[in-house]
C-alpha cells in the first residue's frame, strides 16, 4: 500500500508508507495530490524540480508538501510521480505531473499542518500528516 | 450557559465554553484539551474561552478565544487559523423573492460563471508587484479607490476593511505568489456564496437600521485570504519554530507555537497577517462588486449595499476593561466572530444605537443568522460570539453517508438551487455534518453574547 487516509473531523489526515523515509515521502506526494484529483489518471506532462532544507525530518515534510500546495496555487500544478533524495535534511526532487485544470477536481488544500504528524522509521518506514482543507 | 474548566497543569486561568448540554455531548475531548492547552499559554488574561460551534483544530480549537497582555503575553499563528480573515459579508438588496424567484437558476449560474471558485482558477484581476502591496496595506480602500464599491462599503466593514499596521514587506514572496491571482476569487472546501431571503425578523429596531425586511433578497459571502493568508500562516508557524526551539519542545502540539509578544517575529508576524486581513477583507469586496454586477444585468433596478463584513480569523489589539481597569490585548478569535455592544467606538455610525451586527452562517442549505452584540459579550469574551454550525462529521465519513447528487435533489426539493466547482464539495459540506445551527444560535442566545436580529434561509447556493 502506498497511502491511506485516516478519520478527521475537519480535514484530511493520511499515512503514506515505504521501505525508507524517501520512499514514504514520494508516497506523501501521491496521497497528497489524490486529495484534489484521482492521482492514478495524472499524466506525467510536466516536469519540476525542487530543493529544500529543514532543520528535522518533520519540518522537511512539512516544508516540501507546502511546496506542492504552492505549485498548485501559482502554477495549477499536480504531481503524480516525485523521485527524492533525502541527505541531512536536504531534499532534492523531481516531480512529474499536469496542470489541474485538466482533470475533474475533487478538492482543495490550503495548508499543510502539524496536527497528529508522525514519521516513524522501522522496517518501513510511515509518515503520518493532517492537512488543513 | 457556561461550562467552567477548572485550573490543572499549567494553566494560567479557567476555561470557559459557552455550550449547553446538547452541544456538550458532541464535543470532542481533543477540543476541551486544546481548551486547556490555550490556558497555559504566557500572559493569558481572563479565560481561555471557546465558543458554542467549537470542534477541534490547530493549536486552538475552533471556536477558540484568547486574550494576551501587551507586554507580558504572545501572539500565535495558531490562535488565528491558515485562512487569516475567513470572514462573512452580507449584502442586502431592494429586491423580494417575488422579484426574482423565476430567474434563481440563471442568477446562480452567473454568479458561479463570474466569480472564480474552486481550484485552479483565476482572478481576471492581475495585479502588479506595487499594487498587491497596495491591497495588502489598504485592504478594501484600495479597491475603492480603484472603481469598486463604493465608500459606503467601507464603513461598514470590520475595522473598516484596512487594519492600519499592516507591513507588506513582512508578507513572503511566496505568499504574494500564491495570492497575486487571486483576489476576488472564493475558494473552495466550506467557502460559499448564497442568495438568501430575510425569513423572520426578530428585532424590529436593529432589522431596521440594518435595513432588513421581510422577504427582502441578501447575498451572503463567505470566504478568506485564500493562498496569501495560508502561506503566511505556514511561514510564521515554521519561522518560530526555528526561532524558538525551548519553546516548541515544551508545547503539547507544534501548532500552538507562539512568539512573546515585544520580540520582533511576534511584531513581523502579526503586522504580516494584518497585511493578509487586509487582502481578505479586499477579496471579500471584490466579490461583493462581481455580485453587484450579476444582480445589475439581470436585475436592472438592483440596488445592493454592505450590511457588514465581520472577520471570523484573526488577532488584533483591543482595548478592553480587566476588573476596572482598561487594558491593550492582543485578542485572537479563531472561528469566533466580535461582536461589539452599541456605542461601541469602532462600530459604525448607523448602527451605534443597536451594536455590531454578528453574521453567523449555518451549514449549505440551513438558515443563517443576523445577531448583534452585547454589553455581556464585552465581559464575557471580549466582545465575541460563534461563526457558524461548526463541523461534526468527517469529510471521509459525510462522502460514506452522503451522494452529492442525493445532497443536491434533497435540496431542490426546498427549492434550493446549488452550483458547484466539485460534486466532492457538495457531499463533503452536507447540512448533516454540521452541528445544528438552530441550537449554536441557541447557546450563543442564552449566554447573551448576542441576540437574533432576523433569520435568513438560503435558496441559491454557489460553492468552489
Amino acid at each position: 500500500m502506498r497511502f491511506k487516509y485516516l478519520d478527521h473531523t475537519a480535514d484530511v489526515k493520511f499515512q503514506a508508507y515505504g521501505k525508507d523515509l524517501t520512499e514514504a515521502f514520494e508516497n506523501a506526494v501521491l496521497a497528497t495530490t489524490n486529495v484534489i484529483t484521482d492521482v492514478d489518471k495524472v499524466k506525467k506532462e510536466i516536469i519540476k524540480e525542487i530543493a529544500i532544507s529543514s532543520k528535522t525530518k518533520e519540518s522537511l515534510l512539512f516544508d516540501f508538501l507546502n511546496e506542492l500546495i504552492f505549485l498548485l496555487d501559482t502554477e495549477h500544478f499536480i504531481a503524480s510521480e516525485a523521485k527524492i533524495k533525502i541527505k541531512n535534511n536536504e531534499l532534492k526532487a523531481v516531480l512529474k505531473g499536469d496542470n489541474c485544470n485538466n482533470y475533474k477536481m475533487t478538492g482543495d488544500i490550503k495548508a499543510v499542518t502539524y496536527n497528529f504528524m508522525e514519521i516513524k522509521e522501522d522496517e518501513e518506514v510511515m509518515v503520518q500528516v493532517v492537512l488543513d482543507l | 450557559m457556561e461550562h467552567i474548566i477548572k485550573k490543572e497543569g499549567d494553566m494560567k486561568v479557567e476555561g470557559k465554553i459557552f455550550l449547553n448540554e446538547k452541544l456538550l455531548k458532541k464535543v470532542e475531548d481533543d477540543a476541551i484539551q486544546q481548551v486547556k492547552n490555550m490556558a497555559s499559554l504566557p500572559g493569558i488574561v481572563g479565560n481561555a474561552i471557546a465558543m458554542s460551534d467549537m470542534h477541534v483544530g490547530y493549536g486552538f480549537p475552533i471556536g477558540g478565544v484568547a486574550a494576551f497582555d501587551e507586554k507580558t503575553g504572545c501572539i500565535t499563528p495558531g490562535g488565528v487559523g491558515f485562512d487569516i480573515n475567513c470572514g462573512v459579508r452580507l449584502l442586502t438588496s431592494n429586491l423580494f423573492y417575488e422579484d426574482i424567484k423565476l430567474k434563481i437558476k440563471n442568477l446562480v449560474s452567473d454568479i458561479f460563471n463570474k466569480i472564480p471558485c474552486g481550484v485552479g482558477r483565476n482572478s481576471d484581476i492581475n495585479l502588479t508587484d506595487e499594487q498587491l502591496d497596495q491591497v495588502l496595506s489598504e485592504g478594501v480602500s484600495w479597491a475603492v479607490r480603484n472603481g469598486y464599491g463604493n465608500e459606503d462599503d467601507i464603513l461598514h466593514c470590520e475595522s473598516n476593511g484596512q487594519i492600519k499596521n499592516a507591513k507588506p514587506s513582512n508578507v513572503s514572496p511566496k505568499a504574494k505568489a500564491r495570492g497575486r491571482k487571486q483576489l476576488g476569487t472564493l475558494g473552495a472546501g466550506n467557502h460559499f456564496i448564497e442568495i438568501q431571503i430575510v425569513d423572520e425578523i426578530v428585532d424590529e429596531k436593529a432589522a431596521k437600521m440594518f435595513g432588513l425586511k421581510k422577504d427582502q433578497i441578501v447575498v451572503m459571502i463567505h470566504s478568506g485570504s485564500r493562498g496569501l493568508g495560508h502561506q503566511v500562516c505556514s511561514d510564521y508557524l515554521r519561522k518560530i519554530e526555528d526561532e524558538f526551539p525551548e519553546i516548541i519542545s515544551k508545547l503539547p502540539e507544534k501548532d500552538l507555537a507562539y512568539a512573546p509578544l515585544g520580540t520582533k517575529i511576534a511584531e513581523d508576524y502579526f503586522t504580516a497577517m494584518s497585511a493578509a486581513a487586509n487582502f481578505a477583507w479586499c477579496n471579500r469586496h471584490i466579490m461583493a462588486h462581481r455580485l453587484r454586477e450579476v444582480f445589475k444585468k439581470l436585475f436592472p433596478e438592483s440596488e445592493m449595499k454592505t450590511l457588514y463584513d465581520v472577520a471570523h480569523n484573526i488577532a488584533k489589539l483591543e482595548e478592553h476593561e480587566v476588573d476596572g481597569e482598561k487594558r491593550n490585548l492582543y485578542v485572537h478569535r479563531k472561528g469566533a466572530t466580535r461582536a461589539f455592544p452599541k456605542n461601541h467606538p469602532e462600530i459604525p455610525e448607523d448602527y451605534k444605537e443597536v451594536g455590531q451586527p454578528v453574521l453567523i452562517p449555518g451549514s449549505m442549505g440551513t438558515a443563517s443568522y443576523v445577531l448583534v452584540g452585547t454589553n455581556e459579550a464585552m465581559k464575557k469574551c471580549f466582545g465575541s460570539s460563534a461563526h457558524g454550525a461548526g463541523r461534526v462529521m468527517s469529510r471521509t465519513a459525510a462522502k460514506k453517508q452522503f451522494k452529492a447528487e442525493e445532497v443536491t435533489k434533497e435540496l431542490e426539493k426546498q427549492n434550493i438551487f446549488v452550483k458547484s466547482a466539485s460534486w466532492k464539495g457538495v457531499s463533503e459540506e452536507a447540512p448533516g455534518v454540521y452541528k445544528d445551527i438552530d441550537e449554536v444560535i441557541k447557546a450563543v442566545v442564552e449566554a447573551k453574547l448576542a441576540n437574533v436580529v432576523a433569520k435568513l434561509k438560503p435558496f441559491g447556493v454557489v460553492k468552489g
